[in-house]
């Protein structure tokens, strides 16, 4: 199935996404990895002086933060936007890719937000060399599930 | 409570940027990392754009004694480029490439409460908590060596 090409929308939403990096360096001065900042909700909710992790840690705005997230859709819903989405697999197969993304986001220690915006942005070159590994599997995935498999 | 305030604030621009990009659809995503198929390059300008933007702000954040409404910068130090690190990033893409979808635009799209969207972030934040156990089980062990 084709997708149109969007040069000017994907360039404008990912000055949005850069934005949000900068909005987060300067204020909070974090990291905009949302592997990163979603998975530290799970860990204790006590830090290592035994004050909460809500009022005195990260928590709560890491809570924010994904609470943003998620509710971004639904403005822009209300706003008259249509969301298109197109999954190619059934869930068995959703499945085992959840569990690979979060497992592999999370032990290279981010994905395309903190590896990919925020690292290549600080020129990093652990998050190239991340990039540049997490790119290419994909596109060798994708490669063999649709050209040699799936035919 | 200031903080709260930018981190929401920062969410919601992250989430807007990902759905206005196109990048919220799972079959775009796929298409970018599809070259030899139906190749789609929007992906590419999505990174560049947020790139262009992102990338004087971390130079300029070298000169700040802090940030606005924290104590301190936290900015990863690690420059080693190890077997975690690529086994990691390997295995987040080979999730990524089978169905399209990365950690962002799978919380974005929670509110959309599709079935799929609902066993994906299930089984991704299973995978999280997996990775954190086994990362914390070999940083005790390499604690226990040295001692």
């Amino acid at each position: 199935m084709i997708t149109d090409f969007t040069p000017y929308t994907s360039l404008a939403g990912g000055v949005l996404i850069g934005l949000s990096a900068v909005i987060l360096l300067l204020t909070n001065g974090r990291i905009a990895g949302i592997s990163g900042i979603y998975s530290r909700l799970f860990e204790s909710s006590r830090l290592a002086n035994g004050r909460s992790a809500w009022l005195h840690g990260e928590k709560s705005w890491q809570l924010a933060f994904v609470g943003g997230l998620v509710l971004a859709p639904l403005l822009l819903m209300s706003g008259g936007l249509e969301i298109e989405q197109v999954f190619t697999g059934d869930l068995s197969l959703i499945a085992i890719a959840g569990v690979l993304v979060g497992f592999g986001s999370v032990f290279g220690n981010g994905c395309t937000s903190g590896h990919g915006v925020c690292g290549l942005s600080r020129l990093s070159i652990r998050s190239l060399a991340a990039t540049v590994t997490f790119m290419s599997v994909g596109a060798v995935v994708v490669f063999v599930m649709r050209h040699l498999v799936g035919g | 409570m200031q903080r709260v305030i930018a981190g929401f604030t920062a969410g919601l621009t992250f989430g807007a940027g990902l759905v206005i990009s196109g990048m919220s659809n799972p079959l775009k995503v796929q298409n970018f990392l599809d070259v030899f198929g139906n190749w789609d390059p929007s992906l590419a300008f999505v990174m560049g754009g947020a790139i262009l933007v992102a990338f004087p702000f971390f130079r300029l954040v070298r000169r700040l004694p802090k940030p606005f409404v924290a104590d301190d910068f936290r900015l990863p130090t690690l420059q080693q480029i190890d077997g975690r690190l690529i086994l990691g990033s390997a295995t987040f893409g080979a999730g990524w490439g089978l169905i399209g979808l990365c950690p962002g635009p799978a919380l974005v799209s929670l509110s959309l409460l599709s079935p799929q969207a609902i066993v994906f972030v299930f089984c991704m934040t299973s995978g999280m908590l997996l990775a954190r156990a086994v990362a914390n089980l070999s940083l005790q062990k390499a604690q226990r060596q040295v001692r």
